[in-house]
C-alpha cells in the first residue's frame, strides 16, 4: 500500500502546525492529543516508507520563486525516512511521556505547542529538498529549541543557557545561509538533489572551500561538535522530555543529518574528509572526558550525546561504504538508546527528588520496570550482543580498521572512548539500580504506564533490531546509505561476524568499562577537581566573547549617548563644521567672488557681527537678549538697504515681538545671570563655534563666486503680473505661486500657538514656579 | 559687499554656536534664534546681493525690470522668519515649562530620559566625553542580567 507524496509529505506537517495551534486552546489531554498528533504523523510516513528505496524517492514541490530560480519542495528518500521515523516515533512517545512528567503543570500547553512547532521544523528541515526550506526549518528548529531550554523562563540558568544554545547555533546558521547560498550559486540551483548533481561544478567553483567551511560551521554548532560542544550540557536546563527529543534523538543530528545529505558532493575531497574525522574525533574525546567528570545523570548523559555526535561527524569524514553504514546505524541506535536512557533519567529525577548519579543506587527493587528499561538500553549504549548497539558498535570498529593509515589512531582512541561509554552505560544501569540503596528526597516507586511506555518500547526496539540487524539493514539503513554516498552500496548487517579481530577489540573495550565503572567513584571527584578541563573549556571562550561584546555595547552607548546636551551639540557642531571644510579642500582651494565696493550699507553689517559677539559673551541673560535684539535689527536694516522692504518690515515686526516675548518670560525664570560654563570650556566651545562659522563664511564666499543662474527669478519677475495680476513679486509669489507653502506655514504657526497654550495651561496646573 | 556679509554672517553663525553650546538652556535659545537669523541671511545673500531696487513690477510695465532684486530668497526668507519666530516661541514655553517641571535651566538637571551623568558637573568634556566613567546604561545592563 502507498499513499500520494503530498500527502505522506504534507500531512505531517499541517497536522504538527494544526497540532501546535489546538495545543494552544486545549485545557485537558493535551499532551496526549499532542502525542496522537505524532503517532499519526509517524504512521503516514510508515505507509510512505514502501515507496522509498535506495533508488526511489517521493517528492512533493509546493513553492517556488522562479524570479530567483527558486524551486521549493520537499523529498523523501532513505535517509530522510530514517530521520522523519525518529522525530515522529520518538516525539509520540515523548509527548506522552510529558503528559504524566509535567501533569498539573500550567505551562503544558505551551510546551506542547513548542515540541509540536519543534517537530514540523524537524520534519520540514529533514525533508527540504532545496536549501532554502531547508535553512528556514531549520532555524525554526533553533528559535524552538530556545524557547523550550528557556521553559523555567524564571530561572536565571535556563535563560542564560537558552541564550547560549540560541547565539551558537543561530550563530552557525547565519554561517550557514551564507555556505547554502555559496553552494547554491556555484550548482546553479538551490535543488539540493540538483547540488548533489552538479557536484563537478560546486567543486570548481572558486570559492568552493569556503562555501563548505561555512556549511560545515552551520552543521557544527548545530551538532555540537568541537569546539562548540559547550551549548549542549548546558541546554539541559530544559524540562526532561525536551532534552530526550531535541537533545538527544533530534535536533542535534540535524547537523550530522547535512553532512551526510551533502557527503556525495565532498565525500573524495580530502579536507572533507579529514574536517570531519578530526572534529569528530576531537569530540568523542572531550565528551568521554567531560561525561565522566559528571554527576548529575541529565549532564552525564548530554556529553555521551556530544561523544555520539563526534562518532557520527568521524563515520561521515570516512570515505568508503563501510562508514557509511556504520553511521546510519549507530544513527538509529543513538536514537534509541539515548531517548530511553534520558527519558529513564527522567524518572529517577521525579520519583526520587534526585538525579546526582553519586546519591543514588539499589532502585531496583522500588522501580523494576524502570531498571529494565535502563539496562536495556544502557547494553545497548555498552554496545553488547545481541543488542543492536554491539552491530553499529562493531561495523564502526571495522570502518576504523579500514581506514588504512590513520587506523590505529582511529581505533585506539575509539577503543578509549568506547570504554568511557561502557562505564557510563554501567553507571546508569547497573550503579542506579543494583547494589544496596541508597535514601532519597522522595520515596521512589515506578511511575504510571505513560511514562514508561517510552523508555521501555525504544529499548526493546533495541533488543529487537539487534537480534535481527538485516531487517533493520534492509529496510531503512541501506536507503539512508545510498543518499549518503549518491549510490547504493549498502553493506549487509551482522549480529555475529564470526572471531575476528573487531570481536577482540569489542572484549576488551567492555573489560576497561568494566574497570573504569568500578573506579567511577574515585575517578569521578578527582577529574572534577582537576581544574585543566574547566581552563581549557571552550564554553569560557564564549563566556569571555560575550562579556566582550556586552563591554562594547556599553562603551559605544556611553560614547554616543552620554547625556549631556552640551556634548551632543558639540559633535553636531564640528560635524557641521569640518564637512563643509573638507569638501572645500578636496575641491582645492577657494575662489573669491567679485566684491562691489562697500558703500553705506556696509554699516548694517556692524549691529549683526556687534550684537552677535556682545550676545555671546554678554554675562547676564536679559544682556544677552538685548543683544540677539540688535542683531535682529541689523539683518533689518541689510533687508531693506538691499531691495527687500516687505522682508525688512516682517523682520523689524517679529524681531520687536520676539524681543519682548523673550524678555517677559526670561526674566520670570530665576536665571543663573552668568554663563557657568569654565575657562576650558569656553575655549573648546570657541574652538568649535569659530570652526563653524569659518566654515559657513568660507562656503558663501564659495557659493557667491560660483555664476548665477537668475532664471527662477527672471520667471517669477517676468509671470507675475499675466500670471498672477500682482505688481508685488514677493507677495505673488508667496499667495499666488507657492500659495500651498504659504498654507502649510500658517499651519504650521497655528499648531505651534496651540502647543504653547497647551504648554502654559499645563504648567498653570503643575508645580508653579515663580508667579 | 559680497566678501563683507559672509564674513558678519560667519561672525553670526560663530555666536550662534557658541551660545547653543552653553550649559543653560536660556542662552541655547537665543543660540537658537541668532542661528535662524544667519539662516536667513545666508539665503538672502545666496540669491545675489547688491541692488536698492525693490521686486516691484513698475506701473504699465508687464515684468520685473533687469535691475531688480532678486524676488524668490525674498519669499524664502519672509516664510522662514515667520517660522522662525513660531518655533522660538515655542522652545520658549517648553524652556518655562521644564523650568517648572526641574526647577533648573540647567540642562543636565534635565536628565529623564537620559543616562545619568556623573555627579559633579564635568571638569573638562572632550567633544565626546571619554568613555571611562562608569555609569549604568538600561539596555546592556538588562542584556548582562540575562547572559
Amino acid at each position: 500500500m502507498s499513499i500520494a507524496p503530498s500527502l505522506a509529505l504534507g500531512l505531517p506537517l499541517g497536522l504538527g502546525l494544526a497540532g501546535a495551534i489546538a495545543a494552544t486552546m486545549m485545557k485537558r489531554g493535551v499532551a496526549q492529543a499532542g502525542a496522537a498528533v505524532a503517532a499519526l504523523a509517524f504512521l503516514l510516513y510508515l505507509l510512505a516508507a514502501p515507496g522509498v528505496t535506495e533508488t526511489t524517492d517521493l517528492r512533493f514541490g509546493f513553492w517556488s520563486v522562479p524570479s530567483l530560480g527558486v524551486v521549493g519542495g520537499l523529498r523523501l528518500d532513505g535517509l530522510s525516512l530514517v530521520f522523519v521515523l525518529l522525530i515522529t516515533g520518538i516525539g509520540a512517545l515523548v509527548l506522552l511521556y510529558a503528559s504524566r512528567y509535567l501533569k498539573g503543570d500550567t505551562r503544558l500547553p505551551r510546551l506542547v505547542t513548542l515540541l509540536l512547532i519543534f517537530m514540523v521544523a524537524m520534519l520540514g528541515a529533514v525533508t527540504a529538498d532545496d536549501v532554502v526550506t531547508l535553512f528556514v526549518f531549520w532555524e525554526l528548529t533553533s528559535l524552538a529549541s530556545f524557547f523550550l531550554v528557556a521553559y523555567d523562563h524564571e530561572k536565571p540558568g535556563a535563560r542564560k543557557a537558552a541564550l547560549q544554545a540560541l547565539l551558537v547555533t543561530g550563530g552557525g546558521g547565519l554561517a550557514l545561509l551564507a555556505g547554502l547560498i555559496l553552494v547554491a550559486m556555484a550548482a546553479g540551483t538551490t535543488s539540493l538533489s540538483g547540488i548533489i548533481a552538479a557536484r563537478e561544478a560546486v567543486l570548481a567553483h572558486p570559492a568552493a572551500i569556503p562555501a563548505m567551511l561555512l556549511v560545515v560551521l552551520g552543521c557544527f554548532t548545530k551538532s555540537a561538535q568541537f569546539p562548540f560542544q559547550f551549548w549542549l550540557p548546558n541546554a539541559m536546563a530544559a524540562p526532561t522530555p525536551v532534552s530526550a527529543y531535541l537533545h538527544s534523538a533530534t535536533m542535534v543530528k540535524l547537523g550530522i543529518y547535512l553532512l551526510a545529505r551533502l557527503n556525495p558532493v565532498y565525500q573524495h575531497e580530502a579536507f572533507w574528509q579529514e574536517l570531519l574525522t578530526t572534529a569528530g574525533l576531537l569530540t568523542t574525546a572531550v565528551g568521554a572526558i567531560y561525561a565522566l567528570r559528571e554527576s548529575d545523570l541529565k549532564r552525564v548523559l548530554a556529553w555521551t550525546t556530544v561523544t555520539a555526535l563526534g562518532s557520527l561527524t568521524m563515520l561521515i569524514g570516512l570515505a568508503p561504504a563501510l562508514s557509511a553504514t556504520a553511521a546510519v546505524t549507530f544513527l538509529l541506535v543513538h536514537a534509541l538508546y539515548k531517548a530511553a536512557l534520558f527519558l529513564v533519567a527522567g524518572i529517577v529525577d521525579h520519583e526520587t527528588g534526585t538525579r546526582d548519579a553519586a546519591a543514588l543506587g539499589g532502585l531496583r527493587r522500588a522501580m523494576p520496570l524502570t531498571a529494565l528499561a535502563a539496562v536495556l538500553a544502557a547494553l545497548s549504549m555498552a554496545g553488547l550482543p545481541p543488542f543492536v548497539g554491539f552491530v553499529a558498535k562493531e561495523i564502526i570498529y571495522e570502518a576504523k580498521l579500514a581506514t588504512g593509515g590513520a587506523a590505529g589512531l582511529f581505533a585506539s582512541i575509539g577503543f578509549l572512548v568506547n570504554a568511557a561509554m561502557v562505564a557510563i552505560a554501567g553507571l546508569l544501569s547497573w550503579r542506579l539500580f543494583f547494589g544496596p540503596l541508597r535514601p532519597t528526597p522522595a520515596t521512589p516507586h515506578d511511575p504510571p504506564k505513560s511514562m514508561l511506555a517510552g523508555p521501555i518500547l525504544l529499548a526493546g526496539l533495541g533488543l529487537l533490531a539487534g537480534a535481527a540487524p538485516s531487517l533493520v539493514g534492509a529496510w531503512l539503513v541501506d536507503g539512508a546509505v545510498a543518499a549518503m554516498l549518491g549510490a547504493p552500496a549498502a553493506v549487509p548487517l551482522k549480529l555475529w561476524h564470526g572471531f575476528t579481530p573487531v570481536l577482540a577489540l569489542s572484549a576488551a573495550t567492555i573489560a576497561l568499562g568494566l574497570l573504569l565503572l568500578l573506579a567511577w567513584g574515585r575517578l569521578m571527584p578527582r577529574l572534577r577537581r582537576a581544574s585543566a578541563f574547566d581552563r581549557f573549556d571552550t564554553a569560557r571562550l564564549y563566556d569571555r566573547a560575550l562579556a566582550g561584546l556586552v563591554a562594547w555595547a556599553e562603551g559605544t552607548t556611553r560614547l554616543v549617548q552620554h547625556g549631556s546636551l552640551r556634548g551632543y551639540m558639540q559633535v553636531l557642531l564640528l560635524v557641521a563644521a569640518l564637512g563643509p571644510l573638507a569638501v572645500l579642500v578636496a575641491r582645492g582651494g577657494l575662489d573669491l567672488p567679485e566684491a562691489a565696493p562697500l558703500d553705506f550699507r556696509a554699516l548694517a553689517f556692524l549691529p549683526i557681527a556687534l550684537g552677535a559677539i556682545a550676545a555671546a559673551v554678554a554675562r547676564g541673560t536679559l544682556a544677552a537678549v538685548m543683544a540677539t535684539g540688535l542683531v535682529g535689527f541689523g539683518t533689518a536694516l541689510v533687508f531693506l538697504t538691499f531691495g527687500a522692504p516687505d522682508v525688512a518690515l516682517t523682520q523689524f515686526t517679529v524681531e520687536v515681538l520676539l524681543i519682548v516675548i523673550l524678555a517677559t518670560v526670561l526674566i520670570r525664570l530665576p536665571v543663573r545671570a552668568r554663563d557657568v560654563r569654565t575657562g576650558r570650556q569656553r575655549t573648546v566651545d570657541a574652538a568649535v563655534a569659530g570652526a563653524l562659522g569659518l566654515s559657513v563664511a568660507l562656503v558663501l564666499l564659495a557659493v557667491l563666486a560660483a555664476p548665477f543662474d537668475p532664471r527662477l527669478g527672471e520667471w517669477f519677475g517676468a509671470e507675475s503680473v499675466p500670471g498672477g495680476h500682482g505688481r508685488n513679486v514677493v507677495n505673488v509669489i508667496l499667495v499666488d505661486f507657492r500659495a500651498l507653502d504659504t498654507l502649510g506655514e500658517i499651519a504650521v504657526l497655528a499648531i505651534a500657538a496651540f502647543s504653547v497654550i497647551a504648554l502654559l495651561r499645563a504648567s498653570g496646573r503643575g508645580a508653579r514656579v515663580g508667579s | 559687499m559680497e566678501i563683507a556679509l559672509p564674513l558678519a554672517i560667519g561672525v553670526l553663525v560663530a555666536a550662534a554656536a557658541y551660545l547653543l553650546m552653553a550649559r543653560d538652556l536660556p542662552r541655547g535659545l537665543l543660540g537658537f534664534v541668532l542661528l535662524g537669523t544667519a539662516a536667513n541671511l545666508t539665503i538672502f545673500a545666496a540669491g545675489r546681493i547688491g541692488t536698492m531696487t525693490p521686486p516691484l513690477v513698475a506701473p504699465g510695465a508687464q515684468a520685473l525690470e533687469a535691475g531688480a532684486a532678486n524676488p524668490l530668497p525674498q519669499a524664502l526668507v519672509l516664510t522662514a522668519i515667520v517660522i522662525g519666530f513660531g518655533l522660538a516661541s515655542f522652545a520658549l514655553v517648553l524652556l518655562r515649562r521644564a523650568h517648572a517641571e526641574f526647577g533648573s535651566v540647567m540642562s543636565e538637571d534635565m536628565q529623564e530620559a537620559e543616562p545619568p551623568l556623573a555627579a559633579a558637573p564635568p571638569a573638562e568634556p572632550a567633544p565626546t566625553p571619554p568613555p571611562a566613567r562608569p555609569r549604568p546604561v538600561p539596555a546592556p545592563a538588562a542584556l548582562r542580567e540575562v547572559v
